[in-house]
């Protein structure tokens, strides 16, 4: 029997093109945008560049009709404002420099619309995202692998895949090349071919964290003082929800060499500024750890790791402290570990796991 | 292999009669002329016009001077409200209407009051009824304009027109239905009813799109919406959209010719189905009326389960119903007319609208109710089983855990 998969499609050229090879693999298909988040739709001021503008789902829906497969537009909005707009700023008042596009993977799109696309009757669902799952027959488990295309590699963001939610995912888009996809596009005469890749994070707009952050929560994050490590007074800060651990622009602090933000002290209400070399970190605690690669560890085992979307993997020393609790050791120092962010543990092109960094232990 | 179609949507639309496009068509090819005109094929045009003003006007009780054709319900709503309060905009600022109007008339009215208007939204009972008092209550002295549905599109309340009318009119104040779901469905009779304004779409009652009609009583004055040409007498201009007009005559005069008819047959549809629904199912709620309401509509609840995961699973089976909450791509709030009715978030989220039309069969209602039970009983069993699947027990710990994580930083 003909299995059927349920691609969630953003509007975007990846999605477009899962959907179109998994009909070429003979699939039947379904198409879905998730409604997400929405500017003042009411009043009819909605935010265009953000995610799931008017434009977007029209896009999504012109590349389901050329497709000629059903296509529906799901609500969720309610729940990704509840795990992913209220942590991302409940976080950022904590201190802490959250990746809300990780917790929109893990909450939304791997288990609300994995559970939608399961009662609807799919088999599967499917996504744009550049990596690859293989079954291992050795061990019965699904693994995680990086795209064949390492430029555009996306494993970084599904570490936190369950092997239930593995088990039932397809990426077609794991082994192709980014130039690849959007030929393939063309060639479909879908109209997203040269549609732009999407930017940081979706329903903040311009990157303007702090302002989105005010405006939502109606809440002042109070002004304070930038120290340095030792604690000296070093000047005024805007409140903490502003910066980011590495942000070297708009600090407004005269100095002999560029200063960055290496810390933020919640219970001080302080900013710690630092030269670059101040920023390094050798070692992190890391908590909420998923692995895929093999059932949770007790010994201590090598990997390479990698603190942020954008940084190099680094040759480090893991070792289980307890459910779900890690520390990790760099062999070489490592820039803006930022409290919030993932640490994702790779053996070549294997995801090993992943956690989310409690805190820099420098 | 395709199952054949069981459309239960008629609210949404209807399918267009034949009867109706084959009067439609040669106004598309043979008598294209421009009804302005002179010469002959104009005035086959205009003739044309008129004759489906009179049908129109024959249909609601109406005098012929009384039927302004417009391209939409929506239109005939956003004409005659605002129509009305910039006429009287010296007179008084303030205007009341429903929280559960069509979109059409409740963004209209949201448009007025950042205009510098002064809205009253009256609420409704659980039943979805305005209650007379209260709309007599806020009434005040600067009190231009009242506008309330005739039939509501998702639940099918009808309300008390006729009284609103009568306590409109005591107190000189314009008084606006939008029958868009009545007419057609119901008899509607302006003069009894004693409105001013009453605005109706063709492609209600098997009749075309884009094409609607405004009633505006003798000596009531309004502002004219669209600016442009003669046409309309002077009202409404644009060149008309003649066929649309020969279609929205010709299917007004059909429906009324066998309206006490269907309208029994269509709600006996509706009973079957509704019975069928309640003995063979449970944790279903009835929203709405329970008998004041329209002879198609019928508004249930389904606890338990989201009205979105039903109506595409229904969709896959060539079943076309519609959610309170699922849409194309507009709005995801749930539906205001649910909430004002008194229902929560979830019960609102769970509600799927069944409007029957006369080409239904009770082989449909057969059909629905089986499918009915199949996607339900599937939905509410499958949600609990796929949470465990996904890891059910461990997402409640790893929410405790997001929460104790950010609780450390």
């Amino acid at each position: 029997m003909t299995q059927k998969v349920l691609v969630g499609m953003s509007g975007g050229v990846d999605s477009a093109v899962a959907a179109s090879s998994l009909i070429d693999q003979g699939y039947e298909v379904i198409g879905a945008t998730l409604l997400l988040w929405q500017g003042d739709y009411e009043n009819k001021k909605e935010n265009g560049k953000t995610c799931c503008s008017i434009d977007d789902v029209e896009d999504a829906r012109s590349v389901a009709n050329k497709l000629d497969i059903p296509f529906y537009v799901l609500n969720m909005k309610d729940l990704f404002e509840e795990k992913v707009v209220d942590y991302f700023t409940e976080s950022y008042f904590m201190g802490a420099t959250p990746n809300p596009c990780i917790a929109c993977n893990r909450f939304i799109k791997f288990e609300a619309m994995l559970d939608k696309a399961l009662a609807l009757g799919a088999d599967f669902i499917a996504t744009g995202h550049y990596a690859r799952i293989e079954f291992d027959e050795k061990t019965g488990r699904y693994l995680l692998k990086k795209a064949v295309d390492l430029t555009k590699d996306q494993s970084y963001v599904l570490y936190m895949l369950t092997q239930p939610q593995l088990k039932r995912l397809l990426l077609p888009l794991g082994g192709m090349v980014k130039t690849g996809t959007r030929k393939e596009a063309l060639d479909k005469g879908l109209r997203v071919s040269n549609k732009p890749d999407s930017q940081d994070i979706c329903f903040v707009e311009g990157g303007k964290y702090g302002d989105f952050i005010k405006n939502y929560t109606n809440k002042e994050s109070p002004h304070g003082w930038f120290v340095d490590r030792k604690g000296t007074k070093l000047g005024r800060h805007k409140g903490i929800i502003n910066y980011t651990i590495g942000q070297r622009k708009g600090l407004g602090i005269a100095a002999s060499a560029p200063l960055y933000v290496i810390e933020k002290n919640l219970k001080e209400n302080t900013v710690v500024l630092g030269f670059k070399d101040e920023t390094y970190t050798k070692s992190l605690t890391a908590s909420d750890m998923n692995y895929i690669a093999f059932d949770q560890p007790t010994k201590a085992f090598k990997a390479m790791a990698k603190v942020r979307y954008s940084a190099k993997e680094s040759e480090a020393l893991v070792t289980p402290i307890g459910e779900n609790r890690v520390t990790i050791e760099f062999l070489s120092h490592q820039l803006f570990v930022a409290p919030g962010q993932a640490v994702v543990l790779y053996d070549g092109d294997l995801v090993i796991g992943g956690g989310i960094i409690e805190v820099n232990n420098d | 292999m395709e199952n054949r179609l069981i459309y239960l949507d008629h609210a949404a639309t209807t399918p267009l009669k034949k009867e109706v496009l084959e009067e439609m068509l040669p106004y598309l090819t043979t008598y294209y002329g421009n009804p302005s005109s002179l010469y002959a094929i104009g005035r086959e045009s205009k003739k044309a016009i008129e004759l489906a003003r009179e049908r129109v006007a024959k249909a609601i009780n109406a005098s012929v001077t009384e039927i302004f054709f417009t391209g939409s319900g929506t239109e005939s709503d956003n004409w005659a409200i605002r129509g009305a309060a910039y006429q009287n905009r010296q007179k008084g600022r303030h205007i009341i209407t429903t929280a559960i109007e069509h979109h059409a008339v409740m963004h209209t009215f949201r448009q007025l009051e950042e205009e510098g208007f002064e809205v009253t939204y009256l609420p409704v009972d659980e039943t979805g009824t305005v209650d007379i008092q209260k709309l007599i209550n806020a009434i005040q002295s600067d009190t231009t304009l009242i506008s309330v549905m005739y039939a509501n599109n998702e639940i099918g309340t009808l309300q008390p027109i006729k009284e609103i009318a009568k306590v409109a009119q005591d107190k000189g104040i314009c008084f606006h239905t939008d029958a868009v779901q009545a007419v057609g469905s119901i008899p509607v009779d302006v003069k009894d009813l004693g409105v001013d304004l009453l605005s109706l779409s063709g492609h209600k009652f098997y009749g075309p799109k884009g094409v609607g009609v405004l009633y505006i009583k003798k000596g009531v004055k309004i502002q004219n919406y669209m600016n442009g040409g003669a046409q309309e007498r002077n009202k409404r201009a644009g060149t008309e959209n003649i066929a649309g007009i020969v279609g929205i005559g010709k299917a007004i005069e059909l429906s009324i010719q066998k309206l006490e008819a269907n309208q029994k047959y269509i709600a006996s549809l509706r009973d079957l189905a509704l019975n069928q629904i309640l003995s063979k199912m449970t944790f279903i709620k009835l929203n709405g009326h329970k008998t004041n309401r329209l002879p198609g509509n019928l508004n249930l609840s389904f606890q338990f389960v989201e009205g979105e995961s039903m109506t595409i699973m229904l969709d896959q089976r060539n079943i076309a119903v519609s959610s309170g909450s699922a849409c194309a791509s507009g709005s995801f709030d749930p539906s205001h007319v649910l909430l004002a009715i008194g229902l929560s978030h979830e019960l609102a989220f769970g509600s799927i609208r069944f409007s029957f039309g006369e080409e239904n069969t009770e082989e449909d209602v057969d059909l629905l109710v089986e499918a009915l039970i199949e996607t339900v009983t599937e939905l509410r069993k499958l949600s609990p089983l796929f949470m465990a699947l996904s890891g059910g027990v461990q997402r409640q710990s790893n929410k405790r855990k997001v929460k104790n994580i950010i609780s450390k930083m």
